[in-house]
């Protein structure tokens, strides 16, 4: 199956300074996306997952810029494309749902209005044809009585009904991709499952194509079918998500689930020393052998590359590569 | 043996005058807290656990005396603390301090390290200014940092290690009982895990009693050795952590406990999550402040507010599933 | 497994006080102002040693009104000119700057403390406190500032340091105005509200949570309004009620050269003018920059 979308090593790097400081917020990132898949990018605060998709849809702040790798959509290269082309294909092929839903949604507009604006623009629709394609997408994110909610503003509702008109207004333009930054971050418990819940429905029903960054991985285990983890600006373990649970391959995956409390068990966690590390001042060698337990002398000075764990996992490990070269 | 405990907390109510564009007289409340009871022994922590508006933080500043109660008691070591002046206020806030859930901010910009850990000495004790220095750098290597920290400014250290200095801060003085509120929610996954055992290390090694507010059921269940749900105001149900994850009956507890999110991709799939969100505070619903929401609501529901009745092991449930 | 980590190095990394992070700075600084600025400063300070002769009384052998050395009549010894009594420009100049400088530095210091120390408390105790020191605020600042020196130099009759207390006492309001928005939002932080919790005084707070953190602000506020009293005191001594003759002030010699201005001898109108121009420029141009670097926002880009 071709995929939806093909990112393969992209690299994206911020210039500070006049220049004299480079930031490598993503090295080399590979992976592909296929329809009706979700795909989890999984890291901490400088792993470069926001970067990462702020690079497929050409959002990048002036101070940051592609300068290596191509990302394949529908048969083309968005990092050939000028901005004018990108702005034809964000929000209608590709939708972005973002953090916090107040960033995305404009205090002054109703949501009617905000909910209609893909459709009006992308697909011409006018009149009584868009009216009902709002009422239509508002019941899709299961807004109640979504004919007279047409008429609030976002300051009238609550922070997960609002994070769904994000979920509506990104789909409103029929996209095959959506991303979807820790959208539920600042949302309540019950709110989160019900709108992971709604997101995991409309998934199966549109056969959309999901990217989901966060950092927490009960979000994975939940709703992703694959799982790239990142660390420092580059993809250290990709897998399928039953996979990367049972049989982690690199000492981050390992350490990072073993660091999360288990509900119901008071087993001491594992503690990760250290902390994430600063993207201008990266060691020599793996990124993350100052905090690995497993580090060996050939992880300081020498950078890892990709090993092939399985048919479809990767890893980025000197051990692993030890390991697999010897059987 | 009964020692009283470290902090009780009865009947304890928090109530705001609402007075926005009202029609009329403006005669609502916010009932923030309305109505809780729990009680913290010596080394134990508490869990307190709840979504937005449930009066976690309200409690919080009540017993931090930031907001004075507008009904109830919260005495500590047996005194009631309402209405304390003077040398025995200060001997409560010596005995009692706060970390909170923003490393980046509750830490002040402009003073070193030795200095922000040492003002709680400087305001409780006559130390000299050397025994100050010692107790940080004794304090500090507590927490895990080295005492050759302490000249510098917080915006050198990184999430955790700030969050470490604010606990630090906390135990300088001969601290009984730390209110923790969300400590771990705004750092890095990696991170938070070395701050938890940190904080059960210092338990362990000190006997200090915790209040930890989270809402992430995993970890508070975690740390706590006993946890309170709260929903709208009120306590619905408390128990032994190990008990209370093995059997939450309480429907909005099980609610919480269907939300909380997978530790494995095969994990049994668990019941939907509840419809709906949480009322507001200004117009709270009759008899059962969960009604609207509960899957299992019967007619005395809508009717009848329902006490706080002992679980059959050393819990509460307040729920007219279980008269 | 469970290991509790120590962080036994914090990577080395910029102190943060605040004339390190000054100092630090030194290379992107505004050369021209530090240069200009520095230049007055030693110059007034040195008055004495490096003016060539004594401002107040007129120079042996030159008459009246001699243009500067470069034009015809003029003379090596007065470079720059004389003046209606026949004072020589350059050593006006000079001692000028000790009056510019001197009022401008102590009234914008006087100003400075009062306004923020006004600002503090009726933020931070806030209640019947702070309407009332707003309200005052509001009066004074309804007051046009230089009829309301005027009144004052008037009233107790114009020295230097009169002047420089009218001036701080005239210049307060706008610091205890934004000081005090300042100290609004500071107090809701959270490392103020775990001081309070903690037990610390009023005072306690206000002295080390409050203050050092408005400072940047003071500071950025005081070189800004430098500028803006120099050119009041020169404005006061150019209507006569600044610090007083022969005491030689640039707004002064602007004043006594009045009758001159369309006579044909510039110099001693631009002189002074642009003595007064430079400075201002130069301690904007400062200010600006003082802001940009003090700006926490700003520094760890």
């Amino acid at each position: 199956m071709i995929p939806v979308l093909e990112v393969a090593e992209l690299q994206t790097h911020f210039f500070t300074f006049g220049g004299t400081r480079v930031v490598k917020a993503v090295d080399r990132v590979s992976f592909s996306l296929h329809e009706g898949e979700t795909l989890g990018l999984v890291g901490e605060s400088g792993s470069g997952k926001t970067t990462t998709c702020l690079s497929i849809v050409g959002l990048l702040p002036r101070a940051a810029r592609i300068v290596g790798g191509s990302v394949v959509f529908e048969g083309e290269d968005l990092t050939r494309k000028s901005q004018r082309e990108l702005r034809r294909i964000r929000g209608r092929r590709i939708a972005v749902i973002l953090q916090d839903p107040m960033a995305s949604l404009n205090p002054l507009f109703t949501i009617g209005r905000q909910v209609a604006e893909p459709a009006f623009f992308h697909q011409r629709l006018r009149g009584r044809s868009l009216r009902e394609r709002v009422q239509q997408l508002l019941r899709a994110v299961r807004i109640p009585s979504p004919e007279r909610r047409m008429g609030d503003y976002p300051h009238e509702m609550s922070g997960g009904m609002r994070q769904r008109i994000v979920g509506a207004i990104a789909l409103a333009g029929g996209p095959r991709v959506v991303i979807a930054d820790e959208p539920t971050t600042n949302l309540d418990v019950t709110i989160q499952a019900q709108y992971l819940d709604l997101l995991k429905d409309i998934q199966r029903a549109t056969g959309v194509a999901l990217i989901f960054v966060t950092h927490n991985l009960g979000i994975v285990a939940k709703m992703c079918d694959r799982v790239a983890v990142m660390y420092a600006g580059q993809i250290i373990e990709q897998a399928p998500v039953r996979e990367l649970f049972d049989h982690p391959g690199h000492p981050y995956t390992r350490a990072l689930l073993g660091s999360v409390p288990k509900l119901g068990s008071k087993e001491p966690l594992y503690s990760i020393a250290g902390q994430p590390p600063n993207l201008a001042n990266l060691p020599a060698g793996c990124p993350f052998h100052p905090r690995c337990p497993e580090a060996v002398p050939r992880c300081k000075t020498e950078e890892p590359r990709d090993v092939r764990l399985g048919i479809a996992s990767i890893a980025r490990c000197w051990l692993v590569d030890d390991d697999v070269t010897r059987s | 043996m009964m020692t009283s405990p470290v902090l009780e907390v009865r009947g304890l109510k928090k109530h705001f005058p609402a007075r926005h564009g009202l029609l009329g007289r403006g005669d609502a409340w916010v009932k923030a807290v309305d109505g809780v009871d729990f009680a913290i022994d010596a080394g134990e922590t508490l869990g307190l656990i709840g979504e937005s508006g449930c009066g976690k933080t309200t409690t919080s500043r009540l017993i931090l005396l930031q907001e004075t109660p507008t009904a109830g008691a919260i005495a500590f070591a047996g005194r009631d603390i309402a209405g304390l002046e003077g040398r025995e206020l200060m001997t409560y806030r010596r005995a009692v301090q706060v970390v909170f859930q923003d490393p980046f901010s509750s830490l002040s910009p402009r003073m070193r390290v030795h200095d922000i850990i040492g003002e709680p000495l400087e305001i409780h004790t006559d130390l000299s200014r050397a025994a100050i220095r010692e107790r940080v750098d004794e304090v500090l290597e507590l927490v895990g940092l080295q005492p050759d920290v302490a000249p510098l400014f917080p915006h050198e250290f990184s999430g955790g290690q700030r969050q470490r200095i604010a606990i630090a801060r906390a135990l300088a003085t001969d601290t009984r009982l730390i209110v923790l509120d969300e400590p771990v929610s705004a750092l890095d996954v990696s991170v938070r895990a070395q701050i938890i055992n940190q904080l059960e290390h210092l338990q362990r090694t000190l006997g200090v009693s915790y209040l930890f507010i989270g809402h992430d059921l995993a970890t508070v269940a975690h740390i706590s050795h006993r946890i309170a749900v709260m929903y709208l105001g009120k306590i619905v149900e408390s128990a032994d952590s190990d008990t209370l994850c093995a059997r939450p009956m309480h429907p909005y507890t099980r609610a919480l406990f269907a939300a909380a999110l997978p530790s494995h991709p095969d994990d049994p799939p668990r019941e939907r999550p509840i419809a709906g969100e949480v009322p507001s505070a200004l117009s709270v619903p009759s008899g059962c402040r969960f009604h609207p929401r509960c899957p299992s609501a019967m007619p005395i529901c809508s009717e009848v507010e329902p006490v706080l009745r002992p679980r059959d092991d050393n819990g509460q449930v307040a729920c007219h599933l279980y008269p | 497994m469970a290991s509790i980590a120590a962080q036994t190095t914090v990577a080395p990394g910029r102190t943060g006080s605040r004339l390190r992070a000054v100092v630090k700075g030194a290379r992107e600084a505004p050369l021209v102002a530090i240069v200009i600025l520095g230049g007055l400063i030693l110059v007034a300070v040195f008055a004495d040693l490096i003016a060539p002769h004594d401002p107040t009384l007129p120079v042996k052998g030159t008459n009246i009104f001699d243009p500067p050395f470069w034009m015809e009549g003029g003379n090596a010894t007065t470079p720059l000119g004389t003046d209606f009594l026949g004072r020589d420009i350059l050593s006006r100049l000079i001692y000028g700057a000790r009056v510019s400088l001197i009022v401008g530095l102590m009234g914008t210091l006087v100003a400075g403390s009062i306004g923020t120390a006004l600002g503090i408390v009726s933020g931070y105790v806030g209640g019947w406190v702070d309407q009332i020191i707003m309200r005052v605020t509001d009066a004074w600042l309804a007051l046009p500032a230089i009829v309301f020196a005027i009144f004052l130099a008037a009233m107790v009759g114009p020295s230097m340091w009169n002047i420089v207390v009218i001036l701080g006492a005239v210049y307060w309001t706008r610091y205890a105005r934004v000081i005090r928005g300042e100290v609004l939002t500071l107090r809701e932080r959270e490392f103020v509200k775990l001081a309070e919790i903690a037990g610390a005084s009023r005072w306690r707070v206000i002295k080390r949570h409050i203050l050092p953190n408005v400072m940047n602000t003071a500071t950025v506020l005081a070189s800004l309004t430098v500028g803006v009293v120099i050119i009041a005191e020169a404005s006061l001594s150019f209507l006569g009620v600044g610090v007083p003759p022969p005491e030689p002030a640039w707004g002064l010699m602007l004043s006594e050269a009045r009758p001159t201005l369309m006579a044909g001898q510039w110099w001693l109108t631009v002189f002074p003018g642009a003595c007064i121009l430079l400075i201002v420029l130069a301690t904007q141009l400062f200010g600006d920059w003082l802001r940009v670097r003090l700006d926490p926002q700003l520094r760890n880009l």
